[in-house]
């Protein structure tokens, strides 16, 4: 993909993440996703074009939805434009346009908001800043809000916690309802609500896909590591990304869901119904539509009869399932209340590792040197693990048990300051290519300085639009693009499974260690 | 007379237009669960968390030092400011209110140079400058144009406090009581008065936010219990049971 647009990554890939660039008004006014055309959008039951009369329906859209979410009212009342969130925004830092500070990001609706529903607005429009629903206006409202990646990096910083994700998702509502919906997301939401994935994978392409890695797991080890589908009666449902199932790297990471459930002797299942964790009703702001979606992870619950429920690598399908699937397509009466409902990946892993489940190999990673990327809905909008904060800890845990370097990056640029990988919240799109590689910049930066200090090769994740996303935009930085790793591959690769190839060799190697010394790295 | 009136007025307004918006923020649902992570996982911490956020200003000293520093100083002066000035309200004063008072200056003095530099950094910081409108300005300028009064009166211009308490006792006794005609007296008035009016319209009842912002106010612990509220974010009915 030839990707040149005037930013030369190269350059912009050097210095400090946190860098201030100098303000460029309009400089990413030309960046503007695709429309979704008219079947696309009332598959999702909204008007197939721009409505008539727009301006008064997306007004009383506006006033309806501050109506019935507080955090939107908060967002449009209570900004003090301190400015705080100005030089948080990883987009506004790749680009210096101002429109990308979250600030000014969400003036682009409170401006209308002043204008139509406050009396200072009404009667001196001047004065506060107030301004009509113009067509520029919506023009910018359909750029800019496809410029914010929800990520959230933006509500630590404020001192009242406004959200721009929730900002950017009423908006994007807003045009949803009035006939302006985006391509990318309105397309992959209809397509797992008529197949099922986000990738339109039917159920013989997922059957004949993991036959085949069954039967690499087995030319590898020697074992016969199975990964099920549609069996009723397993004790698991794991709801994984469609993207575990068909694309670089993420396929690896699925590989090590299959052998970790394997050596913990666990009964588990995918579901050919609900084969998508992702949710990209949450992108758009559609609770109709989430609920949608996520009503087949209840239908495929129910139909396989599992007691639990399981969820892969992808941040905003575990924001969506740990916030979001009990309050609306809740409650899940069948499963077993003695697992946590629902459990992440990364949570169960870790229990088996601690609990002396599992056994790796460190050795097996020694040519990665590796950093972890916070994914920004596991890191702010989430939890994974029993602690406030635990979802930083727990995938670190792993990765430092299954290699022997480990580096962080540097303090303000992971754990809840990290950056967005620039492609979260439906922008990865190829048409928003120089918005992805401009919010990429910071996290490049940080990438680049442990890889310079500490000669870093890999960075993991948890996420399946990190993945997606990096894996295109490292080479632009200089970067290998297989330097992106799920924390589960990481895993697979380092992960002993009883009655292998590589167990025999591990255990004649602590065998003829006769001391603790490798086994200190490996089984605890 | 025309003052007290004036006066009078602006409190009902600040009372009621302050019941008013609590009132609507507190009746406006949240449907889903989205604090911001890491969040306290039960109410007392949550209240722990708010606590911090009003005391210390917690998350802006994280984002932004120099923000902070004027901001925090400027509410932690006012707060001292309004201290002092509570002896005009209560007869007999009391007795800490003489300690305060002795520090009342200079807090003060800090109070409009935490508002200066504030102004200072809307004016000439280009990102938040972009992000200003005209009343961002206008509402520094009211705050500092009290301050420097309630100064001069302090420092160089003293009134007649002993008709000032007077005159405030009658405010809260709704017993009407002359004022001296002191002209920095008269500005300093009248501009708290419309202060009073516009707080509760504006963003100056930011404070508010601060309570009612689900994303500071909820306790992550999704997984111990359902959350259900009435409807949810585009008001359809919670699916299946509404049970909690």
């Amino acid at each position: 993909m030839a990707v040149t647009l005037g930013f030369d990554a190269s350059k912009a890939g050097q210095g400090d993440p946190q860098e201030l660039p100098a303000l460029r008004p309009g400089a990413m006014a030309a960046s503007k996703s695709y429309p979704a055309s008219s079947a696309q959008q009332q598959l999702l039951g909204f008007p197939g074009e721009l409505v008539d009369q727009w301006q008064i329906k997306a007004i009383a859209k506006l006033g309806e939805l501050v109506q019935r979410s507080r955090a939107l009212k908060v967002a449009l009342d209570a900004c003090v434009k301190c400015g705080a969130c100005t030089d948080k925004c990883q987009f506004f830092l790749g680009s210096g346009d101002p429109k990308n500070m979250p600030a000014a990001r969400q003036e682009l609706l409170r401006k209308v908001y002043r204008r139509y529903f406050t009396w200072a607005g009404k009667h001196m429009p001047w004065l506060v800043g107030a301004e009509d629903l113009t067509e520029a206006t919506l023009d910018e409202w359909y750029i800019y809000f496809h410029q914010c990646s929800q990520c959230r990096r933006c509500a630590v910083a404020c001192p009242f916690g406004i959200d721009t994700a929730e900002v950017s998702m009423a908006a994007r509502e807003i045009m949803d309802s009035i006939g302006k919906g985006q391509r990318y997301c309105n397309e992959i939401i209809g397509k797992v609500l008529t197949i099922g994935n986000n990738l339109g994978l039917k159920k013989h392409a997922l059957a004949a896909t993991l036959e085949g890695l069954e039967e690499e797991i087995k030319e590898e080890t020697g074992v016969d590591v199975k990964l099920p589908l549609d069996v009723e009666g397993a004790d698991i449902l794991l709801v994984a990304p469609s993207a575990d199932f068909f694309a670089e790297p993420h396929i690896a990471s699925l590989i090590g869901y299959g052998k970790v459930l394997h050596e913990a002797g666990l009964s588990w299942t995918f579901s050919s119904h609900a084969s998508e964790a992702g949710n990209f009703g949450m992108f758009i702001g559609s609770s109709e539509n989430m609920q949608r979606v996520l009503e087949r992870v209840g239908d495929a619950v129910r139909a396989l009869k599992v007691k639990r429920l399981v969820v892969g690598e992808c941040g905003h399908a575990w924001r969506v399932a740990y916030n979001f699937w009990n309050t609306l397509a809740g409650p899940y009466e069948t499963l077993d209340p003695a697992y946590p409902i629902p459990q992440h990946i990364c949570e169960l892993t870790y229990d088996l590792w601690r609990a002396g489940k599992l056994r790796f190999d460190k050795s097996k990673n020694d040519h990665i040197r590796l950093t972890y990327h916070d994914s920004c809905n596991p890191a702010r909008a989430s939890r994974i693990g029993p602690d406030p904060g635990s979802q930083f800890e727990i995938p670190r845990a792993l990765l430092r048990a299954t290699c022997n370097h480990f580096y962080d990056m540097a303090p303000g640029t992971i754990r809840e300051n990290t950056f967005c990988c620039g492609g979260g919240g439906g922008l990865l799109t190829d048409e928003l290519m120089e918005v992805r590689l401009r919010g990429a910049q910071p996290r490049m930066r940080a990438l680049r300085d442990v890889a310079d200090e500490h000669g870093v090769t890999h960075m993991a994740m948890i996420c399946a639009i990190c993945k997606a996303q990096f894996t295109t935009v490292l080479p632009q930085f200089g970067f290998e693009s297989d330097g992106v790793v799920g924390v589960h591959q990481m895993i697979s690769n380092a992960i002993v499974l009883t009655g292998s190839v590589q167990a025999q060799e591990y255990e004649a190697r602590l065998a003829s260690a006769g001391n603790g010394d490798v086994a200190a790295g490996g089984k605890r | 007379m025309v003052l007290y009136a004036f006066l009078c007025i602006a409190a009902a307004v600040f009372i009621g237009g302050l019941g008013v918006r609590i009132w609507a923020y507190a009746a406006t649902p949240v449907p889903l669960r989205i604090p911001v992570t890491p969040a306290p996982l039960t109410r007392s911490g949550v209240v722990m968390r708010l606590f911090w956020e009003v005391v210390l200003f917690r998350s802006l000293f994280n984002a932004s030092k120099w923000t902070w520093l004027f901001g925090w100083a400027f509410h932690a002066t006012l707060l001292f400011v309004l201290l002092t000035h509570l002896r005009y309200f209560v007869q007999p004063a009391w007795m800490w209110l003489g300690l305060v008072q002795d520090l009342g200056g200079y807090a003060g003095l800090a109070m409009v140079a935490a508002l200066v530099a504030l102004a200072g950094r809307r004016l000439f910081v280009p990102r938040i400058s972009a992000v200003t409108a005209p009343s961002d300005y206008l509402a520094l300028a009211l705050l500092i144009a009290i301050g420097l009064s309630g100064l001069a009166m302090k420092f160089v211009f003293h009134t007649d406090i002993v008709a000032v308490k007077a005159f405030a006792l009658g405010l809260v006794y709704l017993d009407p009581q002359p004022l001296p005609l002191d002209p920095f007296l008269i500005i300093h008035l009248s501009l708290v008065a419309v202060l009073l009016v516009v707080f509760p319209f504006s963003k100056l009842l930011h404070g508010a936010a601060l309570f009612f912002n689900p994303t500071r106010n909820q306790p992550d612990d999704l997984r111990e219990s359902r959350y259900a509220p009435r409807i949810t974010r585009n008001g359809v009915p919670a699916a299946r049971s509404d049970t909690a």
